[in-house]
Parts: C-alpha cells; structure tokens; sequence
C-alpha cells in the first residue's frame, strides 16, 4: 500500500547499472526511463508531503514531466521501457490530478498518515465495500431534519405536478444557508493546511485530526448541497 | 531501409480515410478514383461457382447497394463492440440481418450473401482498403497506423477497432479520440494558449471535447457524447417521413423492398445536403408499381424535425462544460467537426450553446470538416514517428470519457477511476475472500456514470484464482487497474501475503479473444516484400485497364469530336504505349504510362465532365450530379480529381 518514503533505497538502473535513489523516474546517470518509483505521489513531483501547494508550479512539472515520460514518447520504444512508460505515466497522472485539487490532496496526505476518515479501500469478498455515510454534524441536526422533510415534500409536489412556491423559496433559502457553511469549511481547511504544512509534530496531529473532521463535515454538507440542487432543478 | 511511414486512419461511419505527414503538413491519401473519402461501405460480391468469394469496398461496394442490398453492409461503426441485443435494436433501421445461428455470448455476425462477419471484420476490409491506398501512394508497404475513434467510445468498442486493425494487418500504434485529432489539426499551424471546444457531430456519432492548449501540450479537460447520435438519425427520421407517407397514400410498404428502401435513403440523403444551401429540397420518388411519390421539404419544416434530435447535444455539451469547471463564455474557440456540422440549424444550436455570436466569435470551419479528422490522426502519428520538429513540440493529453467501476454487494458501483481523468490512468483495489479456504473471489468490471452495476455497461468478468488456502479475510489481493493511452483496460493482481501472483482470466463481456482475432486477419495480410512487388504490378495492371477501357469507349462520346486531331492523336500514342507496357513486369512503368494517359486525356475528361454537369444540373444539386455521373458516365480518367464541392 502506500508508505511515507522515509529512506530511500538504492536501485541500480536497468540500463547504465549505476545505483540510484529510487524515487526518481530517470536514472539520474543515463537519464532512461526507470520502472515506477515506490514513492508517494508528492515525490513525484519532487516534493515533501505539504498541504499548500502552487498550482502554476505544480501544473509546469506535470506537463514537463509528461513530455518525457508519456507513451507517445516510446512508440518506438523497447518493450521494457514501453511498458514503464505506461505505468510512470499513470503514476504521474494519478498523483497530479489528486494534488491539483484540495480536498483530494488533504484526503490523500491523511490517508499517506493514516489518519483518514474513512478508508477508501477495505477488503470485500465480490468488490471493494462502498464508503461509509458521513455521521450528521451535531451542530446542524435539526436543520437537516427539516431540510430532509422539505425535500421529500418537494419530490412528492413534482411527482403530482402541484408548484409550491413558498416550499420553493425556503429551499432556495436553505441552499444559500448550506453553500456558505460550505465556504466555512474550506476556510477552516485552509487555516488547518498552514498548521500542517508550518507546525510541529504536536500542531500536526491536532491539524490532522481536525482535517478529518472538516473533510467528514464537508462531504456531509455537499452531499446535502446536491440533492437540494437535483431537487431544485428536477 | 528507412524508418517506415505511419499512417493516421479517421474509420468513419459513412466514410473513411487514410492520411500521413508530408513533412510538416497532414495530408490526405486519395483513392484509385481520385475521392479522399472512401465511403464506409462493404460488400460481398456475387461469388462465382467454385470461385473465392470477393468483398469491395467503397465507391464500388455503394453501386451494389440498390441492386443487391442483401450483400451489403454500410454505417458498421455502430455495430462495433455491441452486444446482441443492443445491435437487434440498431438492425431496425438498417436492412441488415444477423445470423440466424448467432449465440447470445459470441460477438454477433451480421449475414452478406452467404457468408456471415463479424462488425470487426467488416471493418477491416474498410481498412484494408486504406491500407492498400496509402501503399499504392508510397509504392511500399504500410503496417503501422493510428486509428481514431469517438472520444464517447466505450472499451468494448476501442477493443473491436483495434482487432480490426490487426485483422487488415497494421499495427495500430495509438487510438486517438476524434475531436482530439480534430484540435490537432487545428493547432498545428497556430502555437496557441487558449480553451477550445470540439463540437463533433458526425455519420453515427456525437462528441465534445474540450481542451486546454498551452505551448504544443493539448490536455483534455473533459469529454462527453452520444455514441448513438449524428447524421444517419437524420436521414432515418426523413426516410421514416417517406415510408410512411408511401404506404399510407399509395398502399405499398417498401419496407418489404430492401433495394427501394435504399433509394428512399439516398433520396433522403440529398434532400439533407440540399437544404444545407437551399431553402427547399424534393423527393420525387418512383415507385414499384409505377407511381411517383412526390413531397416537397421546406428548409424550416425541416428544422422543426430534426430540432430533438439536435436538442440531444445539448446536454453532452452542458454535462462538459460543468466537468471542466467552466462557462460557455471561457471557451475561447469552438472547432466544428463531421459532416452534419454542415446544417445550418446545427451551427445555430451550436452558436447558442456557447454564446459565440454574441461574443462576436464564429465557429472554425477552416479545415474540410469530412477530412480534419484524418489529418489530426496523421498529425499524431508523427508525434509517434518522433518525424518531425513540428510534430516532436506537441503533446496529446486525453482523458478516459467513462468512469470505470466494480460491482460492489447489492449490485451497486464502486467507482475506482473517475471520468474525465487523464490517460493513462490507474487504481489499486484489495480483495479479500469471504469463506474459509476459498480459492477463487469474482470480479465485475464496469464502466458508465449510473449507480448500478446492472445499468453500466458490463466490461468484464474475471476470476481470481489459486488463492492460497487461508481463513476467511485473511488473503489481500491487490488487483491493478490501468487504462492505457488508447483508453483500454488491463487488470493485473497479485496476492500479497502469499506474494503469490493470482491467475486471471479475464473474459470480456463482449469481444473477441486473442485466437478468434488471429482466426480472422484478412488473407491479405501477406505483405512479405516479395508479395508486395507482385501486388504493386497487379495493381498497376488493373489501373492501366480501366483507363485503356475508358479510353476505348471515348470515341463514341460527343465530346471526342471537340477535340482537336493533335489531342486525339496524342491520346492514341499514350494508349498504344500503356498497352505495350502493361504486357511487360515493370509496375513503376505502367503506373508512369498510366499518368501519362491521364494526362492526355484530361482535356477530353474536362469536356466530358461539363457535358454531364449541364445535362445533370437540372433540378439537382451538385452532389447529386455527382453521384448520378459516378454511376453512369464513363469517365476515362481514372485519377483525375473529380470535385464536385
């Protein structure tokens, strides 16, 4: 599974035989292609697990990177290096489009800690078991109570074709209600990506543990965001 | 021997073609008939008694289409990697039959004449087709090819092309998704920045794309489409008009007539293309039992028609746009690709769709849209040749277009690698067995957006076997998903406290296996170097008797007499010299004389051709004049480029 790289093991290179560090995707001797890196997706990049990261940077390395390794570049290729083309590339491929985004990003530097949420993979004889619902946040029971139930009432007035405005209106409130509880939880994100990325190893795990907090919050929340939205526009 | 050309190949629904790198220019193979386009139609000659059965393609396989219908086949793009019952439905439209002793779990073969194929056969010999064009061009042989597909392809249907592929004999080197091609072409000649949208609206087909270019690198930020949507549901929707209108006014159902049926189309065809320029188009259709249906079809009835179907891009283009996390108004360029793009009414949806005229944008439409499609494969392929500076600054970056899932308990999907995410792309899954001892754990793969299983299309099934015996969840398997920069799947696994690598067998739901793809690589496929030189020969033969045939029937045309005695004496010098070579073994001679011919006829051709236009013209449109001329005039220039625009 997925390790924190710690140390780095020595790996000599297919091709000049030389030793080298095995997180990169070239030998830094010959400069070929090397199989997969046991890395984790921020070495790809070059980089130390950190939460704030620049996407202008970020998106310079993956597109340098990609011109080096896609397949496009091996068509001619041996097999070997062929076949570790494809896998770098998807390597490379996974790791930016999970560090591109943020919550993917916070979600994957948790899981690298093992301090996520909820596993994204567990073990399920016939398919992988799907993701545990989010517990309701305390804070907003009663409010999604009733949302739940204007909802259901909402879905019943489609269903027989009756237009309740005011019903309407209050979902629509509701919506606004939810959006910015949403851009609050982002803002905490944010302030929590700053105690990981500067802190200690104290202010590290009290910023993981909130991290996962706020990511449950969050996908609670946007789950709720959704469904009035499908409701809405239905 | 130098490094061999590869070739970029668009395998359309109604027509084909085949291009490569002139330099740093894309351009466009033509045929022994001088057309670019190699219609998508195949068909199985009446086979001689004792004789081998012959199967033409294109051009000449149309002919066959009114007068014996049952031995032809068009549109077998969207047959390709489909289930029974999804082609059941889909032969309604078409006068095609499957089988009668088709199984429901073997890839289903569609009945010409007497023999049956396969969808992926039928589309090789359209390849073979294009192969044997491009190697003709060259004078040597072509194996390598990339090959487009629509970006809305799911793997089933990217496997059954690439097995055509190997069936004609070319190593297909990459996939590439149509409106990706089609913003090659278009950047190649412009280093641009900006985000652009593919509109794609082809034959049988429907895709956006829309992509990112910055500094040579094109990366897709999302792809969405139809893979049952364009230009035949038009032409179907018009026939269905005609048919039903016959029966109820003149008491006779064609549907019972495949070759009338097949007229009504063609009928329907022109009208289409008619009102693309005009306000008003007709049928004037002659009737078995000697009536005459006559309708006349005005520009905005027509518009009224086919508004649903056109409506039916509208939420592929918003489902993009909201992928890519932007508005219509951040797109800066829409390119305009596939034939039907050419309706009026489909660039107003579009104008509307992506705010342009307001904007005071217009859609590009350049590049031929029938052709940009097989110059942006050409363009990739030179990418892969690593040909050209050109081609070596440039980048494709596409993205899988189907989220791709496994059953999970319930019959609900677990989704392992988003939609829209960059190709290559992989996932890692843990299995675990759930009884004490158990050796095998199944898996179901599948791809589509819906939550379950039942609803996605089915991919493939597979065991995990030879499991270490061991208590129950205790086995970890890791089962490795990677899609590959052709959008194809591969699954690997490995048990990991054993360190065992588990076996599998992974069947797909629908597609041919390794064997049966071996089983059915055309005969051709024989291009040994001394073969070839034996081809080229009889290739050269051939073409130096059409034009001797042509060129025999010229006297009796009226436009020999316009001729001067200079041009008619030089036409017989170039006759009587091909006829001596062709007697000969020198293939690069005939083909020589052959030209030379050609040449010396092509006043005569021009004379020829004016006559036909002014007789055909009336009450027709160009194409029509065109197609009609196709079949009845004898043309003595055999490559001439005859445009008919």
């Amino acid at each position: 599974m997925l390790k924190v790289l710690d140390s780095a093991v020595p790996i000599t290179c297919w091709s000049c035989s030389v030793g080298h560090d095995d997180s990169t995707l070239f030998c830094p001797y010959c400069s070929k292609i090397q199989p997969p890196p046991g890395g984790d997706y921020f070495s790809v990049f070059g980089l130390k697990p950190k939460l704030n990261l620049d996407l202008h940077t970020l998106e310079a390395e993956f597109h340098r990177l990609s011109r080096r390794l896609h397949p496009d570049r091996f068509a001619r290729a041996a097999e070997n290096e062929k076949q570790w083309s494809l896998a770098d590339t998807a390597l490379l491929n996974d790791a930016y489009r999970t560090l591109k985004d943020p919550l993917r990003r916070t979600e994957y530097l948790l899981k690298l800690l093992g301090a996520a949420p909820n596993p994204s993979t567990s073990s399920q004889p016939g398919g992988p078991e799907k993701k545990i619902a989010s517990q309701v946040p305390a804070d907003l029971l009663e409010e999604v109570f009733e949302l739940n139930m204007q909802l259901e009432e909402m879905r019943a007035a489609r269903k027989t074709g009756t237009k309740d405005l005011e019903l309407e209106a209050s979902l629509a409130a509701a919506k606004t209600k939810f959006d910015a509880l949403l851009a609050a939880v982002d803002k905490d994100l944010r302030a929590e990506w700053i105690a990981w990325d500067e802190g200690n190893k104290a202010a590290r795990e009290a910023a993981q543990k909130n991290m996962a907090a706020l990511l449950d919050r969050r996908r609670y929340i946007s789950n709720l965001v959704r469904d009035v939205n499908a409701t809405l526009g239905a | 021997m130098a490094e061999e050309r590869v070739v970029g190949i668009d395998l359309g629904t109604t027509n084909s073609l085949v291009a490569f790198m002139e330099g740093d220019k894309p351009v466009v193979i033509p045929g022994v008939d001088g057309s670019n386009l190699v219609p998508s139609i195949v068909a199985l000659d009446p086979i001689p008694a004792g004789g081998r059965p012959t199967v033409t393609v294109g051009n000449t396989a149309r002919k066959a289409l009114i007068q014996t219908p049952e031995r032809v086949i068009y549109s077998v793009k969207r047959l390709m990697g489909r289930g029974l019952q999804e082609i059941q439905k889909e032969l309604k439209m078409f006068p095609f039959r499957l089988a009668k002793d088709v199984q429901a779990d073997e890839i289903p073969r569609i009945q010409l004449g007497e023999l049956k194929f396969t969808p992926p056969e039928i589309s090789a010999y359209i390849l073979r087709q294009l192969k044997r064009n491009a190697e003709r061009f060259f004078s040597a042989p072509v194996t390598q090819a990339v090959i487009t597909v629509p970006a809305y392809f799911n793997d089933a249907q990217r496997q059954a092309t690439k097995d055509a592929g190997r069936m004609a004999g070319l190593d297909v080197l990459r996939l590439v998704n149509e409106p990706t091609a089609a913003a090659l072409a278009y950047g190649l000649d412009r280093a641009k920045t900006g985000t652009i949208a593919v509109y794609d609206l082809g034959g049988g087909t429907f895709d956006i794309s829309i992509l990112k270019l910055q500094d040579g690198i094109f990366e897709v930020q999302s792809t969405n489409g139809d893979t049952h949507l364009g230009g035949d549901d038009i032409d179907n929707l018009l026939m269905l008009i005609a048919l039903n209108e016959i029966r109820d006014e003149y008491g006779v159902d064609l549907r019972l007539h495949p070759g009338a049926v097949q007229a009504v189309r063609k009928a329907a065809i022109e009208a289409k293309i008619k009102l693309s320029t005009e306000q008003v188009a007709y049928f004037d259709i002659e009737l078995p039992n000697g009536g005459r249906y006559q309708r006349e079809i005005p520009r905005a009835v027509f518009e009224q028609l086919i508004k649903p179907i056109l409506e039916r891009t509208a939420e592929p283009c918003k489902q993009a746009l909201a992928d890519a996390k932007i508005t219509p108004e951040q797109i800066d360029e829409v390119v305009l690709v596939g034939g039907s793009t050419r309706i009026p009414a489909v660039r107003q949806r579009v104008d509307d769709l992506f705010h342009l005229a307001a904007r005071g944008k217009k859609p590009h439409t350049e590049l031929n849209p029938d052709e940009v499609v097989a110059l942006g494969a050409a363009v990739q392929a030179g990418i892969l040749a690593g040909a050209s500076k050109t081609t070596d600054e440039m980048l494709l970056l596409d993205v899988t277009p189907l989220s791709l899932g496994i059953e999970a308990l319930g019959g609900t999907v677990a989704r392992i690698i988003q939609r829209n995410s960059t190709i290559p792309a992989s996932a890692t899954e843990f299995f675990t067995t759930g009884v004490d001892g158990q050796a095998n754990v199944a898996i179901h793969v599948v791809q589509g957006e819906r939550e379950l299983a039942a609803d996605c299309r089915s991919l493939a099934r597979f065991d995990l076997k030879g499991i270490p015996p061991m208590s129950a969840g205790l086995p970890r398997i890791e089962v490795k998903f990677l899609i590959d920069a052709d959008g194809i799947l591969h699954v690997s696994a490995r048990e990991q406290r054993s360190g065992k690598a588990a076996q599998i067998e992974v069947k797909p739901t629908y597609g041919l296996t390794d064997a049966q793809v071996e089983g059915m690589i055309l005969d051709s496929y024989d291009h040994a170097e001394e073969d070839f030189s034996k081809i080229l020969l009889i290739e050269a033969r051939n073409e130096a008797e059409t034009i001797l045939a042509a060129v025999e029937r010229a006297p009796r045309n009226p436009a020999w007499q316009q001729l001067t005695n200079e041009e008619r004496a030089a036409i017989e010098a170039a006759r009587d010299r091909l006829a001596q070579l062709k007697l000969g073994e020198d293939a690069a001679a005939i083909r020589e004389a052959t030209l030379a011919l050609d040449e010396a006829t092509r006043h005569f051709a021009e004379l020829m051709m004016d006559a036909a236009v002014s007789t055909a013209l009336r009450g027709k449109t160009m194409n029509a004049a065109g197609e009609e001329m196709d079949e009845n005039v004898t043309a003595p220039h055999a490559m001439a480029p005859a445009e008919f625009e």
